[in-house]
């Protein structure tokens, strides 16, 4: 029965071609679009998630000041300081890190035998490398006794090498950095581009005694990095770096934190919660069409059943029940957002590879999202064919054999 | 009484029954028996309260009050759906418009009642049936012909097709011939009577003397009343 009906709906429809696409295309349109906007949402996702996983293994960060959110205690870094003896004493007393390094940071530019770039030189200790998890390209890491000894030694970044070089194969090479020359050992492998943290390729590292007496005198410390020395333990690795800083800054026991402590997971929470934020939105707004589209169908449909009138009639007087009537227009509108929904999600396919091909986005297909668009188009073809089918079902079949 | 097809008792059908003023009885008490094979036609000007009778005795319309019993059955308490399959599986409509669904081939119009039969016979069933109903008015030829496609003697074979397809026991036509000329319209009424020769009951209304003569038996309405009534002849 179901099957005959949904070939009587495919026959009303193509009887009426251009109505029936013109119907169709507010479907199209909104599927289509909350096709995309799931695609590139769940895109900008996957996006940030890698990226904050590469960032290294088992990372804890610590900033100066406090960065609380909701409070008015915003920018406090600008009075407590991190320091070196910060980070001699969680190496001393710590025993669930497994390295550490301070980081300094200074944007300059650096001059090399083919050519000069403007970029971020960071000051670091040997431990970084582990603790980001860099892999090197060309050549390796610089040592602790090239730490100990404040050598004139640096990592190059992949797009700083071919930038000033043209090439990655530039170890034993040497570059000017305000004004000292400083050996290449070694040049990273590539991390790749990144939407909301830059090119993390486009950094030159140096041993961060080096960096405190060459590059810059100034002793205070941008951030400093330890590795825990598993997952298990991060929030334990936490709170002993925490008691240590708070001895460290001899902070009295009510006195709130002067720096703030960071793990991947809490950012990488925090990323997920906004980049949700953000695809529900989009999806929101893909959703408004659909139901604009809706609207147009229950429009239509309600058309049809006013101008089917007599045929209606007709069915009911030789034997239709009521379910029959209803079934057929039900089936007409579901067979509308069935065959709209299908090309919204081809085309809504279509856009998003043209985006990741030709736009160098990032999108993810995914079947549950197809699925949702899919039983999306087939809820809006029911809520809203419901009511004209049910016009028609219970239309006095004496007056509608008397329609003109 | 077993060839007893339809026994109306006291059916009336009242308009308006809840405002006094406004009131309005269309049919004021209709006694009437038809025997199984009977061609009966129901005269009367138009108030009469023709059509609502015939709009009663096919179930499209429900009486206010009375009790009809379609082939010793009461039907009154009936739900809706069973009164679709009867309307589907006893009776078959001609109207004098013709009501054939446009953009729809002779053929898809008669199958049309057997889509709604349950069980629904097979493909091969609903084919041979069709072609026969058509045959029986001699149009078999013109199946895969739209309605537009067809004169209006032709539509209205198609549509008694239509009515004949599920082999009803009764054959209801309001005015099947009003919007026919004398010859179509004599070409309609000699099927109607080839078909109660073969014991179909048919019922029709009609306001045209000479329609009436073709029938066995004659009704005259008027007011909402039987005002005269031939009997089987």
């Amino acid at each position: 029965m179901i099957f005959y009906a949904l070939l009587d709906a495919y026959r009303s429809i193509l009887k009426n071609k251009t109505r029936s696409f013109l119907t169709m295309l507010g479907i199209i349109i909104g599927i289509t679009s909350v096709v995309v906007m799931l695609s590139i949402g769940l895109g900008v996702q996957k996006q940030v998630e890698s990226q904050i996983g590469s960032m290294g293994v088992n990372l804890i960060t610590i900033f100066p000041g406090t960065f609380r959110q909701g409070s008015a205690r915003m920018g406090g870094g600008s009075i407590s300081r991190l320091s070196i003896a910060d980070v001699e004493k969680i190496r001393r007393e710590a025993t669930l890190v497994n390295a550490i390094s301070p980081l300094y940071r200074i944007n300059t530019q650096i001059i090399g035998s083919a050519g000069n770039w403007y970029t971020t030189v960071y000051g670091v200790s040997e431990d970084y490398f582990k603790i980001r998890g860099w892999e090197f390209s060309h050549g390796e890491g610089f040592s602790e006794s090239a730490v100990r000894t404040k050598a004139r030694v640096c990592v190059l970044g992949l797009t700083v090498a071919t930038n000033i070089f043209g090439s990655a194969d530039v170890v034993g090479e040497e570059v000017r950095i305000s004004g000292n020359r400083y050996t290449i050992l070694g040049v990273l492998a590539s991390k790749g581009a990144s939407g909301g943290m830059g090119d993390q390729d486009d950094q030159v590292l140096v041993p961060y005694t080096t960096f405190e007496t060459r590059i810059s005198r100034w002793r205070y410390i941008n951030q400093i990095l330890v590795s825990a020395v598993s997952k298990d333990v991060m929030y334990a690795a936490q709170e002993e770096i925490r008691n240590i800083l708070r001895e460290s800054h001899k902070l009295a026991a009510n006195a709130e934190d002067d720096f703030t402590i960071g793990n991947q997971t809490d950012l990488l929470e925090a990323f997920n919660q906004t980049t949700m934020l953000l695809t529900i939105f989009l999806a929101s707004i893909a959703g408004i069409s659909l139901v604009v589209g809706g609207v147009g169908i229950m429009n239509i449909m309600l058309v049809s059943v006013t101008e089917r009138t007599r045929e209606i009639g007709i069915r009911i007087a030789i034997g239709a029940r009521e379910r029959d009537i209803l079934l057929q227009f039900l089936l007409e509108s579901i067979v509308l957002c069935f065959t709209g929904g299908i090309i919204g999600i081809a085309l809504g396919v279509g856009i998003s590879f043209v985006l990741e091909r030709f736009f160098n986005m990032t999108v993810v297909f995914s079947i549950p999202v197809f699925l949702l668009a899919f039983i999306f188009s087939i809820s809006v073809g029911v809520f809203f064919g419901f009511y004209p089918a049910r016009k028609a079902a219970m239309l006095n079949p004496i007056e509608a054999l008397r329609y003109e | 009484m077993k060839d007893l097809v339809i026994k109306l008792n006291n059916i009336k059908k009242i308009y308006n029954a809840e405002n006094e003023e406004a009131r309005v009885y269309a049919l004021k008490g209709i006694n009437l028996e038809v025997k199984k094979g009977e061609f009966i036609a129901i005269m009367g000007a138009s108030g009469s309260g023709k059509s609502t009778l015939m709009n009663i005795l096919g179930f499209l319309d429900t009486p206010t009050e009375g009790e009809y019993y379609l082939e010793g059955e009461k039907v009154n308490t009936f739900s809706k759906d069973e009164l679709a399959e009867i309307r589907n599986k006893k009776l078959g409509f001609v109207f004098q418009s013709f009501n054939l669904l446009s953009r729809t081939t002779a053929f898809d119009n008669v199958k049309l009642p057997l889509l709604y039969s349950r069980p629904r016979p097979k493909d091969s069933e609903i084919s041979r049936r069709v072609l026969n109903a058509l045959e029986m008015v001699g149009l078999k030829e013109r199946k895969n012909h739209l309605p537009s496609q067809l004169s209006g003697g032709e539509q209205q074979r198609v549509a008694i097709a239509r009515a004949l397809v599920n082999n009803p026991s009764i054959i209801l036509a309001d005015e099947p011939t009003g919007n026919l000329d004398s010859k179509r319209s004599k070409e309609i009424m000699d099927i109607f009577t080839e078909l109660n020769k073969y014991g179909i009951t048919i019922i029709l209304v009609t306001h045209e003397h000479d329609i009436a003569e073709y029938a066995k038996r004659v009704i005259e309405m008027r007011d909402g009343s039987i005002l005269k009534d031939t009997g089987g002849k």
